[in-house]
């Protein structure tokens, strides 16, 4: 594994002890962020997998029947039943955090100009399908709105996940072990700096030891030859 | 305050036209890249696009994938589902999970 290219020295050693705490917290944290992230959006994408599938048989029957009003009227008279939209539709796109995400959450706002009525039409020149068409399409549409939120939440939450789930590996397997592994690596430098210390001084000491012995023995030596001498 | 917007051939959006919606009528895949380039920069919050030409335009629709909004929502059109909606889902749980667990079933 990659030792991280330092000097063993005290210094190095007292901060990477505490940034591969920092790390292993950080870890730890990113792992939870993870987990929640991934339950949230797991939940959430079977919801759009069910509200998909429940909206698009709808949306075939619209515009089956815009189809058959397509049919049953010209189509200068259609264009023109639908050219001036009597309501309109205003969004009101708010931010919603989820995990320190930022997601859109949507209302809109379904103003109809008079009469509460949808149709931008009289009924006198246009046929029923189309009637039936616009009312399905009022019906299904909050539900439609629901389908662009979720989905575009989920839409950001996955690339989220893909991040966290990044910075997660990264730590667990890159950061994490090249810490204990300098870690380590510094300690068992310092513990040989140790002991090289160590037996050095011994030396040293067996040196100066010996010196004075040789001293000692010449110092009673003369003193054995002055007495013998006398 | 943001618009709703629908990318569409004239018979899959003329319906949601009359709903209130913004309505762009495009004929072919260029045309609605050229729409796409228009829309994003004005102040919409979803941009419904029909799957024939989420599908074209899937290149253009990515790069604006990391944006808060607009919303750019593949539905239906008049010529039926692709399957494209569900499968953006089903990449989504790729990316997110790293294999498909909710759709494994089909």
């Amino acid at each position: 594994m990659a030792r991280l290219n330092v000097k063993p020295t005290r210094m190095v050693l007292s901060k990477l002890k505490s940034q591969l705490k920092v790390a292993i917290k950080g870890h730890k944290l990113m792992k939870d962020k993870r987990d929640e992230l991934m339950r949230i959006f797991l939940e959430e994408a079977r919801a759009i997998k069910a509200l998909r599938e429940e909206i698009e048989p709808q949306l075939e029957k619209v515009y089956q029947s815009f189809a058959i009003a397509r049919a049953e009227m010209n189509p200068e008279m259609l264009e023109e039943s639908l050219m001036f939209p009597k309501n309109s539709v205003t969004l009101v796109a708010t931010t919603k955090n989820v995990m320190s995400v930022d997601v859109p959450s949507f209302q809109f706002q379904h103003s109809s100009t008079e009469t509460g009525s949808v149709y931008p039409y009289g009924f006198a020149m246009t046929s029923g399908a189309l009637d039936q068409s616009i009312a399905l399409l009022t019906a299904l549409f909050p539900q439609l709105m629901k389908l662009a939120e979720m989905e575009k939440e989920a839409m950001l939450l996955a690339d989220e996940i893909e991040k966290t789930r990044r910075r997660v590996n990264a730590l667990e397997y890159v950061k994490i072990p090249a810490y204990q592994e300098t870690i380590k690596y510094i300690k068992m430098k310092l513990a040989e700096d140790e002991r090289g210390n160590q037996t050095r001084l011994m030396k040293v000491k067996d040196m100066m030891v010996a010196e004075q012995i040789e001293l000692e023995r010449a110092r009673s030596a003369k003193m054995l030859e002055e007495y013998t001498s006398a | 305050m943001n618009k709703i917007g629908i990318i569409g051939d004239a018979d899959s959006v003329l319906g949601f036209k009359a709903f209130g919606l913004e309505a762009h009528v495009c004929s072919d895949a260029e045309m609605a890249a050229g729409i796409l380039r228009d829309v994003v920069k004005e102040d919409y919050g979803i941009i419904f696009i029909t799957e024939r030409y989420y599908k074209e335009l899937e290149a253009d629709i990515t790069k604006y994938a990391e944006l808060r909004i607009p919303a750019i929502i593949a539905i239906p059109g008049s010529d039926g589902s692709y399957g494209i909606g569900l499968s953006n889902v089903k990449h989504a749980v790729e990316k997110a999970v790293g294999a498909d667990i909710l759709f494994g079933d089909k």
